[in-house]
């Protein structure tokens, strides 16, 4: 039983699932779970309750039960007590004035990180606003690296998104030229198959490959096929250099999504096995969202975001080379409007990055949200000043595959002007090579390059 | 405005004839590294229209006389949803039916009926309200008189599983739901239509097959018609449906080309 005192009012809490949910700003998930505070009074009595919770509590006091859930036997037996040691006193209040204060450098917050547990930093977050949301992540660095390094201070990487709604060849060939052009993709060319088919996925790694190859990009593709296909196409000998899976913070919602450790673990031997990065081994992708868990109905009555959280121990077991939190995607049913798309896309850079994880956010939305792009604009901007790895590179925002509004190529190169944030350096080396930059470092193609046409779907013909 | 980064592409790039192999925003003109004001106003006409798309209401009485000249009952349903906004919120309640709603139902639970069609709103009403009837009106005479029709259900704001409980109150062996999809920029009038064989309550979407992506630009109504009065007979051939008919639809759509 948990407990705050507001002004002679006391407001219990029946236990720690209950506390964090009670705990979290207002999204539509946890009102259709019902879950939420039921005033906004309640809320804030659950946030003065859980800033006095010492950070010790979450070691023993586990919001799914070990015995019923490997996601948080991982956690609990894979914590670094030692990592620990300089919060392991603290409060979650006094965590939030220790991640802020100068002493959290961001030395100190790599090494902290093994430290922590997904459900203290979904806790820290809860009482964090915006804006130390922002400020404590972008005193994180995470750095990974395939055939180039993702994550350095001052860059800003793209996932260049080329789905097309029947997989056509010569259709993703033209986008992925378009975002080339635009300075996308040095994050992962990562193409959304229309289907799972074995077939079509092996055209579309064997494409990717020899774009990449003919152009020589210092860049990784991926086929965000199931993991189960990409193993089957690993054994069949596909080009598969990034392996791919959508992952939840359960391990029911993980069964929904026919994965579990044991295969996520054989997937990873598989794809180092391959060896194909030049410059690191960090072979996973992962993508993730708040209420992935409530629609698989695998929620155990906690919170949309600290379960995303937990999808984040998950991911770091395979020390991935990319982390996507896919923040609107999923419908107004559990993120609302621009207001809760926003403040969720914060809290999951935040609560990844605390971590550990190499994050990415795809900014997003769907039509039946109460959003546009007026939002996205400015969620956009606040990740990038937060210090996102890398964002989503659509052409024109439009993913006429997912039906949803991602954000575009220009978003992206306008945020590197704004920010200054560059690409990943081997990619910007290979954007100047072929004429993409202009005087100023920006990138302005004046024409397609020669290599460039000589790939176009018509060349041929 | 001398600086040359302003300029749009060079004239010499191919988009044209690559935006023959995808409908996707590619080769957009810039203004410096932004969208230029065409493309600008012309992704925010087509968010406009979808937003538009999921939040007009569906005209029940024009959609009731369109379907009411092909010789069948028709009936108006709610969910459990009362209105738009609690439809978004709530699926659990777009899944249900209104309380009464099977009273209206059950006078028309006469006899062997092998199908029920539902029209319901989904996330766009556009969609139904354009594409519902001529895919009705395409569709009965292929099955008529082998097969026995109930009654065109109109449901307002619904879900697909709603249609189980409609037909468990019809007792009706197949119920097909034919809903707005969820609009997307540049399709903010497709119809998906679910199939589904004796509904029972555990039914998940695993049991049903859909035909997604109906509208001119997509699936058009001949050949989505034809597709579903295949899938029709083959469920009551085989009485099964979804995962075990998967296969052999996807055939057939390859093999139309």
């Amino acid at each position: 039983m948990y407990r705050a005192t507001l002004s002679h009012t006391v407001h219990t809490f029946d236990d720690l699932a209950t506390l964090l949910a009670k705990a979290s700003p207002l999204r539509s998930g946890d009102v259709l779970a019902g879950i939420a505070a039921t005033s906004s009074e309640q809320r804030v009595a659950a946030q003065y309750a859980l800033a006095d919770l010492p950070l010790r509590v979450f070691l023993d006091d586990h919001v799914v039960p070990y015995e019923a859930d490997e996601v948080t036997r991982l956690i609990s037996d894979t914590h670094d007590a030692a990592a620990f040691t300089p919060v392991a006193h603290l409060t979650v209040g006094a965590l939030r004035d220790w991640l802020l204060s100068d002493t959290a450098t961001t030395g100190v917050l790599s090494a902290l990180a093994p430290g922590l547990t997904p459900e203290m930093v979904a806790a820290v977050s809860k009482i964090c606003g915006l804006q130390d949301l922002m400020l404590i992540a972008s005193k994180c660095s995470v750095v990974t690296r395939f055939r180039n390094t993702v994550g350095l201070p001052g860059r800003l990487s793209v996932r260049l998104q080329p789905n097309h709604p029947s997989d056509d060849l010569r259709g993703i060939a033209a986008s992925i030229l378009d975002g080339l052009l635009l300075g996308a993709g040095d994050a992962v060319i990562g193409i959304n198959p229309a289907t799972d088919s074995p077939e079509r996925c092996h055209a579309l790694l064997s494409m990717l490959d020899e774009v990449r190859q003919k152009l020589d990009i210092p860049t990784q593709s991926c086929v965000l096929a199931h993991v189960t296909t990409t193993l089957d196409l690993i054994r069949r000998g596909s080009p598969v250099d990034l392996m791919f899976q959508s992952i939840a913070g359960t391990e029911a919602a993980n069964r929904s999504f026919g994965i579990s450790l044991a295969l996520l673990d054989e997937a990873h031997d598989a794809t180092r096995a391959l060896k194909r990065g030049t410059i690191g081994d960090n072979v996973m992708y992962f993508e993730t969202g708040q209420g992935s868990a409530l629609s698989a109905n695998a929620h155990h009555g906690v919170d949309q975001q600290t379960l995303e959280a937990r999808a984040y121990a998950v991911a770091r077991r395979y020390r991935p080379l990319l982390v996507n939190t896919v923040v609107g995607f999923i419908g107004p049913e559990y993120l609302y409007d621009g207001k809760q798309i926003t403040r969720a896309g914060l809290e999951d850079h935040f609560c990844g990055k605390l971590l550990g994880l190499p994050m990415g956010v795809d900014v997003c939305y769907t039509n039946h949200a109460e959003a546009d792009q007026d939002d996205m604009d400015a969620l956009l901007a606040l990740l990038v000043a937060a210090g996102v790895n890398f964002v989503m590179g659509v052409p024109g925002a439009d993913d006429i595959m997912l039906g949803y509004q991602s954000t575009s190529f220009h978003d992206a190169l306008a945020m590197r002007d704004l920010f200054g944030r560059r690409p990943a350096p081997e990619f910007e080396a290979w954007l100047a090579k072929h004429g993409l930059t202009a005087a100023n470092g920006r990138i302005r193609p004046r024409e397609m390059p020669g290599p460039f046409r000589a790939l176009l779907p018509d060349a041929t013909q | 405005m001398s600086d040359e980064s302003v300029k749009p592409p060079a004239p010499l790039t191919p988009w044209d004839s690559l935006r023959r192999h995808t409908p996707a925003r590619i080769g957009l003109e810039r203004s410096g590294a932004s969208l230029a004001t065409g493309p600008l106003l012309s992704a925010r006409l087509a968010h406009a229209r979808a937003r538009d798309a999921v939040h007009e209401p569906l005209d029940e009485t024009r959609l009731g006389d369109e379907l009411g000249v092909l010789g069948l009952p028709v009936v108006v349903v709610s969910s459990g949803a009362e209105n738009r906004q609690q439809y978004l919120l709530r699926p659990d309640l777009g899944r249900r039916l209104a309380p009464g709603a099977e009273t209206l139902l059950t006078p028309h639970a006469q006899g062997d009926i092998d199908v029920v069609f539902v029209i319901t709103d989904g996330l766009s009403a556009r969609a139904t309200q354009s594409h519902a009837a001529p895919l009705l009106a395409a569709i009965v005479p292929l099955l008529q008189p082998d097969w026995s029709i109930g009654p065109l259900v109109i449901l307002r704001q619904g879900r697909v599983a709603a249609g189980d409980a409609i037909a468990a109150a019809l007792h009706a062996r197949i119920v097909v739901v034919l809903i707005g999809e969820r609009p997307g920029l540049s399709a903010p009038d497709s119809m998906g239509a679910y199939l589904t064989w004796r509904p029972r309550p555990q039914t998940t979407d695993a049991d049903r097959n859909c035909i997604s992506n109906i509208r001119p630009e997509g699936i058009g109504t001949s050949d989505a018609a034809f597709r579903l009065v295949y899938l029709l007979r083959e469920m009551r051939k085989r009485q099964v449906s979804g995962v075990a008919l998967k296969d052999t639809s996807e055939r057939l759509e390859i093999g139309e080309g």
